[in-house]
């Protein structure tokens, strides 16, 4: 048997999403490390786009409108193919699907991975623990392996040379599938860019003080860096952003390539869900603040006077 | 109703980190209740508010020290405690399979347990706990309501949150937003220390993976401080962050 790669493929219309194309970017270095094919699972209206990254796709048609319903598709896929290995961007529904996946297919599970390496010997994986600051090496020698990939530890995929073939895949749905009812809403956030995409992030924290500091100060920077708006956990609990915009241990974890903590102090709580940006910058009035020991650029000044000049300073 | 809270004992966020031979080592560490799981334990005692008939067990699996943990869900009002007790540090499927087992046991038709443990940043507890027990389940859950055997949750997605409907036995896995948790009280306390805590050795290792190597996560950061006035330090930042391409 040929043990397929498999990768779940996600996109917005026309536009992958960057989180699968970093799965895709892991997923064809294991293919190539051990000479496996590699194959994409992907809901129909993003089969297409997979077609362009990944030389072979399943199509699944039966909509996928609960996580129990995605946890069958990704078993009956797995299962249909002999796969070696299952490799998803770690979003939330991937927290929330793969663990059930794994149990399903009686595989190794390795969470939120940094770093992916399959050898004769077993599967060698990075990921972070304790808050994000230690990285622990794991090592599995399950011959199934289902994957979450770390979002923003990888280079997304660039279109591969040929497109790819498009297969649909039957997927039978049990009684138990049908369980969890979902009313989708659409996101409070005013977010034109999500959390996971974003190539920058501006984060407020309880230095600015209020909802509106995020409205006059945050939501314009966002526009002009084409950056998306995060909050701490204070914000948050200040009613100031809604959770969906929180950033740390609870709420999201980001990596872009310029993080913005503004009022931000630097919590652990919250460093954990920014560690891995690339660029942060902090501006908060308070000189002894934790963000500064953590940050590669800092202002230590009132938000309120260095936006609006930052502003002037980018138009 | 019989409800199952799951406790984790972590170190205190606030506390240092290094790696000692392999192993975390913690200086000036409280260990602690997860703050994830104390959302669930609160939101078990408001059913028992609202006049629901309920049974809470605080169930935790970990080495003897847990009991500190499970000790401080007790004193929040749990009614008893369980603590399947090892050394051994199992992964997030393996450790699911040993609560699944004492959850099927105890009959429960609901479980508790925290979004995200903040020893092992895993977000898979819930989610693995629903698969062993063949139940429904809801992952980062903000707000939660019962009427019978039906309940009502609204959660984070990936794109913002969502309301779900699904019906009981159901794991619910928590986080800030659910409530706010009670401090336990010192008469409580107290009382807690007579509450009956089992704990039953716990030796099978079914981890498919092994931790084989620990290192500190270090990331230089220049912290290099602009100086100047508002606008100098502004203007600077400005050409930098032009410079990166945006």
């Amino acid at each position: 048997m040929s043990q397929p790669i498999l990768v779940w493929f996600d996109a917005q219309g026309d536009q992958p999403s960057r989180p699968a194309l970093q799965a895709v970017q892991v997923a064809r270095q294991v293919a190539a490390e051990t000479g496996r094919p590699l194959v994409a699972v992907a809901a129909a209206q993003a089969a297409d786009v997979a077609a362009r990254y990944v030389p072979s796709v399943l199509r699944i048609d039966t909509e996928l409108v609960n996580q129990d319903r995605h946890v069958r598709a990704l078993q009956t896929a797995f299962e249909s193919q002999g796969a070696s290995m299952l490799i998803m961007a770690g979003t939330r529904s991937a927290q929330a699907i793969l663990p059930r996946v794994a149990l399903r297919v009686d595989g190794a599970f390795l969470e939120d991975v940094l770093q992916l390496e399959v050898s004769s010997g077993g599967t060698q994986a990075v990921r972070l623990s304790q808050l994000q600051r230690i990285r622990e090496t794991l090592r599995t020698t399950a011959e199934r392996v289902v994957v979450s990939v770390k979002i923003g530890a990888f280079e997304p995929a660039e279109p591969a040379a040929e497109t790819g073939t498009v297969t649909p895949l039957l997927i039978e749905m049990e009684a138990s599938d049908e369980r969890v009812r979902v009313e989708r809403e659409l996101a409070e956030s005013a977010n034109s860019v999500s959390l996971d995409e974003a190539g920058v992030v501006i984060a407020g924290g309880r230095g600015l003080g209020s909802a509106e500091a995020f409205q006059q100060l945050l939501a314009p920077l966002a526009h002009r860096l084409g950056g998306a708006i995060g909050a701490t956990r204070a914000a948050v609990d200040a009613g100031w952003r809604p959770y969906e915009e929180q950033i740390g241990q609870t709420g999201k974890t980001v990596a872009p390539d310029v993080y913005l903590a503004l009022g931000v102090s630097g919590a652990v709580q919250h460093l954990s869900g920014m560690r891995r940006s690339r660029l942060v910058v902090a501006i908060n009035q308070d000189a002894d603040a934790p963000i500064f020991k953590h940050c590669d650029v800092g202002i230590v000044g009132d938000v309120h006077q260095v936006v609006p000049a930052l502003l002037d300073a980018l138009a | 109703m019989k409800i199952v809270t799951i406790i984790r004992q972590v170190p205190d966020a606030e506390a240092r980190v290094r790696v000692d031979n392999g192993q975390v080592a913690l200086s000036g560490a409280a260990w602690v209740l997860d703050g994830m799981d104390e959302y669930g334990v609160e939101q078990a005692l408001r059913l028992r508010d609202e006049g629901h008939e309920v049974e809470i067990l605080a169930l935790a699996l970990g080495p003897a020290g847990t009991e500190d943990a499970l000790r401080t869900a007790l004193a929040m009002g749990a009614d008893r405690a369980h603590l399947l007790e090892t050394d051994l540090s199992l992964d997030v499927l393996a450790t699911a399979q040993s609560l699944a087992s004492v959850i099927q046991c105890e009959q429960a038709d609901l479980v508790f347990v925290g979004g995200k443990q903040a020893d092992w940043d895993s977000a898979a507890l819930g989610a693995a706990l629903a698969e062993l027990l063949g139940w429904s389940f809801s992952d980062w859950t903000t707000s939660f309501t019962v009427n019978g055997q039906d309940l009502t949750v609204r959660h984070d997605s990936d794109a913002g949150s969502e309301t779900l409907h699904l019906s009981l036995p159901s794991v619910i896995s928590t986080q800030q937003g659910l409530n706010d948790p009670r401090y336990p009280t010192l008469p409580n306390i107290m009382k807690a220390k007579r509450k009956e805590l089992t704990r039953e050795p716990m030796t099978s290792q079914d981890s498919k993976t092994e931790v084989v190597g620990r290192d500190l996560e270090q990331r230089e950061r220049e912290g290099r401080i602009l100086q100047g006035d508002a606008t100098q330090a502004a203007q600077e930042l400005a050409s930098m962050l032009k410079e990166v391409g945006r």
